[in-house]
């Protein structure tokens, strides 16, 4: 692969892992909003299915099976022949669809893609890691050491 | 002489109608909604998904709504569900190491990078019962500190250098050769891989009691929490037609590392040996007791004398399953009557034979 196809499947690669991490409705907002929706038709689903997941023993040991996560995914053709894929955990069959859009219309144009769709769900997705940080850090322990006769 | 018979339909249906009306309740009262479920019964969810074996919220919340709360028949039915969907394949192992901590704590390292977070936990509570909650006030947001993303490492991890520690083996078996008991049916010896899917999904108090019983004495460890974390982690799953590997979003699950001292063996030196616990979900009694479960089951592969319930693989295994446990316990109240009359006959005609012989 030359070195700008690599950059290619990098950046469609960081994209769909930004959407299938984003929230439903956010997803389904931006599609509502989108300018011009584009004409597609769907090659595969969208369907619901499983994932098994797998964990490590001790955590970087031998694989095994920890358990299934319901997964819904979607294949669809843009008019102008892009072909898409959407994958995420959960039932929530639009959201797929809307990735896989997302991923067609990506190849066609990534940078109204990268500013309308990934840019709002990664400032939405990073704010409410570090509102989660913040409140998990408040219950960080600060040791201190008794000194003899202090108590 | 005993006559097959054949009825009872219509009690069926309406009993099937009796216990929706029950399990409603009072109409004059708001029904549950899976948004209510999932929020302020979050820890119920986790146990209807780890031991349903399928991590999706909104269902495992149906579940418990539809199962009147009763978490077994709600696990009972998600694992039904999980029967209707077709498998897309396998995801990559999580990283727990990258994991999006929300409680981290060692009872082993005081110091550690990343530190000791609490998270929120039922510890230090002083399990008094609260009037206020039943009066639906507000609570007050948490505090926060600010704070920048930080890594913590996993606490076996960082001491395996020292080769006190057991480390971890990436290598002990490669990925296409994981077992799998939801394709495959169970043949004993099992492989690690298996029994740490087959407790993953085990009976949490099942478990617990299991657990217990070795600080109790049978197959003692002298186990210590090396680490408990609680957090989000990637799901990594490679599609074919892409050609790479994308994320499929988060789940939340519960790992404990617990460190056994070990005075060695034929096999292997002195040194501390682990077992490992990983549910889906916020389950720290779970994932501690997968952990107590898995060290002793690991007595043969260690060189151990097996001398207790908990060590005996077949025995743990076959029994830590709640449904199947509650399929085969609960079928008793099934109609047996041919059963019981054959055996009415049989014991009839042996209390002949008893008095004829004693006459």
């Amino acid at each position: 692969m030359t070195r700008q196809a690599d950059q290619t499947v990098n950046e469609r690669q960081v994209a769909l892992n930004v959407m299938a991490g984003a929230d439903a409705t956010q997803m389904a907002a931006i599609w509502a909003a989108w300018p011009t929706p584009p004409a597609f038709e769907a090659v595969r689903g969208p369907e619901t299915g499983l994932v098994m997941v797998r964990g490590r023993a001790g955590g970087g040991g031998a694989p095994f099976n920890l358990g299934e996560a319901s997964v819904s995914r979607a294949t669809i053709k843009l008019e102008s022949g892009e072909i898409g894929h959407g994958y995420c955990l959960g039932r929530d069959l639009e959201k797929a669809r809307v990735i896989a859009v997302f991923d067609a219309l990506f190849q066609r144009d990534p940078v109204a893609v990268k500013t309308r769709v990934l840019a709002p769900v990664r400032a939405k997705g990073a704010a409410h890691d570090q509102q989660r940080r913040n409140e998990t850090a408040a219950t960080k322990v600060d040791f201190f050491t008794m000194v003899r006769g202090d108590v | 002489m005993y006559v097959a018979v054949k009825g009872g339909e219509a009690a069926i249906a309406n009993a099937h109608a009796l216990l929706a009306d029950r399990r409603r309740g009072d109409r004059s009262l708001p029904a549950l909604g899976i948004g209510q479920i999932i929020e302020q019964l979050g820890l119920a969810v986790d146990r209807a998904m780890a031991e349903g074996s399928l991590y999706d919220r909104e269902l495992a919340a149906l579940a418990i709504i539809q199962a009147r709360g009763d978490l077994i028949e709600a696990i009972f039915l998600v694992r039904a569900f999980r029967t209707t969907l077709p498998r897309f394949g396998y995801s990559r192992p999580i990283d727990t190491g990258r994991m999006l901590i929300e409680r981290r704590v060692s009872a082993t390292f005081k110091d550690l990078p990343g530190g000791q977070v609490l998270g929120p936990t039922f510890d230090y509570t002083h399990r008094l019962l609260d009037p206020e909650i039943a009066s639906g006030d507000d609570v007050p947001a948490p505090a926060t500190r600010d704070t920048v993303p930080e890594n913590a490492p996993r606490v076996t991890d960082l001491l395996a250098h020292e080769g006190l520690i057991e480390p971890d083996n990436p290598l002990d078996n490669a990925e296409d050769t994981v077992g799998d008991l939801t394709r495959e049916p169970l043949q004993y010896p099992l492989d690690r891989d298996l029994r740490l899917q087959a407790l993953a999904r085990g009976d949490e108090g099942f478990l617990l009691a299991l657990g217990y019983s070795t600080q109790r004495g049978y197959a003692r460890s002298h186990p210590f929490v090396g680490e408990i974390r609680i957090g989000e982690v990637e799901v990594e799953f490679d599609v074919p037609e892409l050609g790479f590997a994308v994320s499929l979003g988060r789940i939340r699950v519960t790992e404990c590392q617990m460190v056994n001292q070990f005075k060695g063996s034929a096999k292997v030196p002195p040194q501390f040996t682990r077992g490992y616990g990983l549910v889906f979900g916020q389950s720290e009694r779970k994932a501690m007791s997968m952990s107590l479960c898995d060290r002793a089951l690991r007595a043969r592969e260690l060189g151990e004398d097996i001398s207790a319930p908990a060590q005996d693989e077949e025995f743990v295994i076959s029994h830590l399953d709640n449904v199947q446990a509650t399929g085969f316990v609960e079928h008793l109240k099934l109609p047996h009557y041919v059963d019981f009359q054959a055996e009415l006959d049989l014991v009839r005609k042996m209390r002949a034979e008893q008095q004829e012989a004693a006459e």
